[in-house]
C-alpha cells in the first residue's frame, strides 16, 4: 500500500439546508452513533452550507447520517502539526506557495500543546511528499481514532 | 363622458341577447362554411350550424384550448389571408413557442371599440390624460389601450414600460390623469416617487389607474388609494381574444362585456358543464365578430364569475367577476405569464437535479418574486461551495432566458420537498389576492 494513504484523513462534508435545526440533526445523529467529533466547521453557501467534520469513526458516522437521509460525502484532506508558536502558519504557507501547492480551503485547531491544520488541496499526493520533506508531521488516520 | 357608445352601452337585456344569437348563427355558419378547422372539430362534435339557434345553443358547440392555438400553423387557424391581416400580436408560451394572433382591420376596430368604451365607462374622458405604461409591441397591452384611449379623444402619453424616473417626470409635467399599467408597477412607481421627494396627491393629478396583466386584490386597491390617491381599475383581456378589452366602469362591481361583441360563459373545469350567474368556475370565451382568428367557447383557464344582474351605472351587459386563479398552474408575475413547465423544462435539463421542485411566489414590497426551490441529486453533491454556486447561477440564468422574469433559486436536500401522489402542487403563491 502506499505510504501516503495513512496521511490522508477522511473528512464527512455534508449538504445542509440552511434552517433552523438542520445542524442539531447531525449533533443528535453523531451523538445517537455515539461518534466524537473532533474537528469542525460551516462554509457557507447561499441559503445552505456544507459542514465539514473530522470525527473518530467515520464509516459509522457516514452510516448514520446517510441513513438518516444526509447527502454526505468523504473528502480527503491533511492534519498537520503545527508548532503552536508565532509565524508557524507563516511558515508552512511559504513552503506550499513555493512548491505552488494551492488551499482549496483550511481550518484549524489547537491541541495543546501543538495544533492542527486541516487543509484541503488538489494534489494530496505531493502536498504529503512536501510537508513531509520540510521535516514537518502530518498525523495520520490512527491520530482520529 | 358617461358612455363611448350609448346606443349599444345601455342597449336593454332583451335587445342583447336577441342581438348575440343573432351574431352566434352568423359566426357559427361562417366558420363552418371557411374554416376546415372549425368544420372538423364540429362535425367531430356532432353539432350542425343550423342547431344553433339562440345564443344559449352556445353549449353545443366544443371548446377551444389554448393548444389549438398554439400548435395550429396560422394558415390553418386564420380566417383572413395576408391582404386582410393589418396586425400580428403574440403571446408567451410554454416552451417559448409563443401563440401568434392575427388582426383585421376590423378586428383592431372591434378592439379598440371595447377599450374605448370600457375607459369611458370607467370615467376616462376628453380632458383626460392617460399615459399608457404598457409594454408596446408583440404585447397587446401597450397598443390596444393607445387605440381605444385616442379613439375616446383623450391625450395619450405611449409611455410604453421602464424607466421611472422619466414615468414619473411626464406625470408631473404633463399634468396627467391616468395611468395605464400593471398594479405592481404603479406601486412600485409610488415607492420611486417617495425616494424622490414627490408626494403623487400633492404633487401630481394622477386619480386613476387602469391596472390589470397580473392578479391583484382589494386590499391593493385600497391602498393604491390612501397612499397614491389613485383610483385602481380593473380591466381583463388577453392577447388570445384580442387584448385588453373590458374594465370595471366607476360602480366598480365587475368588468362590463360588451354582450354585442363577446359571448361569455363560467363552467366547470371538470365537468365542462355550463353555471350559473354568481358561481365560481373557468371563464369560456366568444368572440362574436373576431375576423381573422375565431375563438369560440375558448376555454380561458381563468377562475371567475359572472354577474348579470343590472349595473348601477344603467349598463345590462354581463360583468365579470375578478379573476381568481387559474385551471391550470399557470400564474402571473410582473405582467408574465410562467407555466410551472417552462420551469420544469430548465430544471430537468441539468443532471444535478433531482425531480421534484417547488416555486413560491410572493410580493416584496410592490414587486411580485419567484423563488425556485429544488433538490440536489445526492450523487451530485461535492465539498465545493464555489461549485455549488456557480450551478446555482446556471440555473438562474438558464431561468430567466427561459421565462424572461428573474427567479431566486434554492438548493434543497434531497427529500425535503413534499411529495404527491396525484397532481403535483408545484406552484405556492403567497400573494395576498382575494
Amino acid at each position: 500500500m502506499d505510504d501516503r494513504a495513512k496521511y490522508r484523513i477522511k473528512q464527512l462534508s455534508i449538504f445542509s439546508e440552511n434552517r433552523p435545526g438542520r445542524l442539531m440533526d447531525i449533533a443528535r445523529d453523531m451523538k445517537e452513533a455515539q461518534v466524537n467529533i473532533l474537528g469542525f466547521t460551516i462554509a457557507e453557501g447561499s441559503g445552505y452550507g456544507v459542514v465539514r467534520m473530522l470525527v473518530d469513526k467515520p464509516e459509522k458516522a457516514y452510516e448514520k447520517l446517510t441513513s438518516e437521509g444526509h447527502v454526505v460525502k468523504f473528502t480527503d484532506v491533511l492534519a498537520v502539526k503545527m508548532e503552536d508558536k508565532p509565524g508557524g502558519l507563516y511558515d508552512l504557507t511559504v513552503m506550499l506557495k513555493e512548491a505552488g501547492i494551492n488551499i482549496e480551503y483550511a481550518y484549524g485547531y489547537r491541541n495543546h500543546p501543538s495544533a492542527v491544520l486541516i487543509l484541503k488541496v488538489e494534489e494530496v499526493d505531493r502536498a504529503i511528499d512536501c510537508i513531509l520533506a520540510s521535516g514537518r508531521t502530518l498525523y495520520d488516520t490512527s491520530h482520529f481514532k | 363622458m358617461a358612455a363611448w357608445n350609448p346606443k349599444m352601452e345601455f342597449m336593454p337585456r332583451e335587445e342583447l341577447e336577441r342581438l348575440q344569437s343573432k351574431l352566434l348563427k352568423a359566426l357559427v355558419h361562417r366558420m363552418y362554411d371557411y374554416s376546415p378547422f372549425y368544420r372538423e372539430r364540429m362535425d367531430a362534435a356532432k353539432v350542425h350550424p343550423d342547431q344553433i339557434r339562440t345564443s344559449k345553443d352556445v353549449v353545443k358547440l366544443p371548446f377551444m384550448y389554448k393548444k389549438d392555438l398554439r400548435e395550429l400553423e396560422p394558415e390553418r387557424l386564420f380566417l383572413a389571408s395576408n391582404r386582410e391581416l393589418v396586425r400580428y400580436h403574440a403571446s408567451s408560451g410554454t416552451t417559448g413557442h409563443p401563440t401568434i394572433v392575427g388582426y383585421t382591420q376590423n378586428d383592431v376596430n372591434n378592439w379598440t371599440e371595447s377599450v374605448a368604451r370600457a375607459l369611458a365607462s370607467a370615467g376616462i374622458g376628453q380632458d383626460d390624460i392617460l399615459q399608457v405604461a404598457y409594454t408596446y409591441g408583440l404585447f397587446t397591452g401597450g397598443l390596444g389601450l393607445h387605440y381605444g384611449a385616442e379613439r375616446l379623444g383623450c391625450t395619450v402619453v405611449p409611455a410604453s414600460t421602464g424607466n421611472s424616473e422619466r414615468q414619473l417626470d411626464m406625470i408631473k409635467r404633463l399634468g396627467v390623469t391616468a395611468i395605464a399599467c400593471t398594479p405592481s408597477y404603479l406601486m412600485h412607481l409610488g415607492e420611486v416617487a417617495e425616494k424622490k421627494g414627490i408626494d403623487f396627491k400633492r404633487d401630481t393629478k394622477l386619480r386613476l389607474g387602469i391596472l390589470g396583466a397580473e392578479p391583484w386584490s382589494e386590499g391593493m386597491r385600497e391602498r393604491m388609494r390612501e397612499w397614491l390617491g389613485v383610483k385602481g381599475i380593473n380591466i381583463y383581456g388577453t392577447s388570445e381574444l384580442s387584448g385588453p378589452l373590458w374594465c370595471e366602469c366607476a360602480e366598480q362591481k365587475g368588468m362590463h362585456v360588451w354582450s354585442d361583441q363577446t359571448l361569455i360563459e363560467i363552467i366547470d373545469p371538470d365537468t365542462g358543464e355550463q353555471l350559473g350567474p354568481g358561481e365560481k368556475g373557468e371563464l369560456v370565451v366568444t368572440m362574436l365578430l373576431k375576423e381573422a382568428v375565431p375563438i369560440v367557447r375558448y376555454r380561458t383557464g381563468d377562475i371567475s364569475t359572472i354577474d348579470v344582474e343590472g349595473c348601477p351605472c344603467g349598463r345590462d351587459h354581463p360583468r365579470l367577476g375578478r379573476i381568481t386563479g387559474r385551471v391550470d398552474d399557470m400564474f402571473i408575475i410582473r405582467g408574465i405569464n410562467v407555466f410551472p413547465s417552462q420551469v420544469e423544462y430548465v430544471l430537468m435539463s441539468n443532471p444535478e437535479l433531482g425531480n421534484e421542485f417547488q416555486i413560491v411566489v410572493d410580493r416584496r414590497g410592490a414587486l411580485d418574486e419567484m423563488l425556485v426551490r429544488v433538490e440536489l441529486k445526492p450523487e451530485s453533491f461535492q465539498d465545493n461551495v464555489a461549485k455549488l454556486e456557480s450551478l446555482k447561477t446556471r440555473i438562474h440564468e438558464r431561468l430567466k432566458n427561459v421565462l424572461s422574469v428573474s427567479a431566486e433559486v434554492e438548493l434543497l436536500e434531497p427529500g425535503s420537498l413534499p411529495r404527491f401522489e396525484g397532481k403535483a402542487k408545484r406552484v405556492i403563491d403567497k400573494r395576498k389576492i382575494q
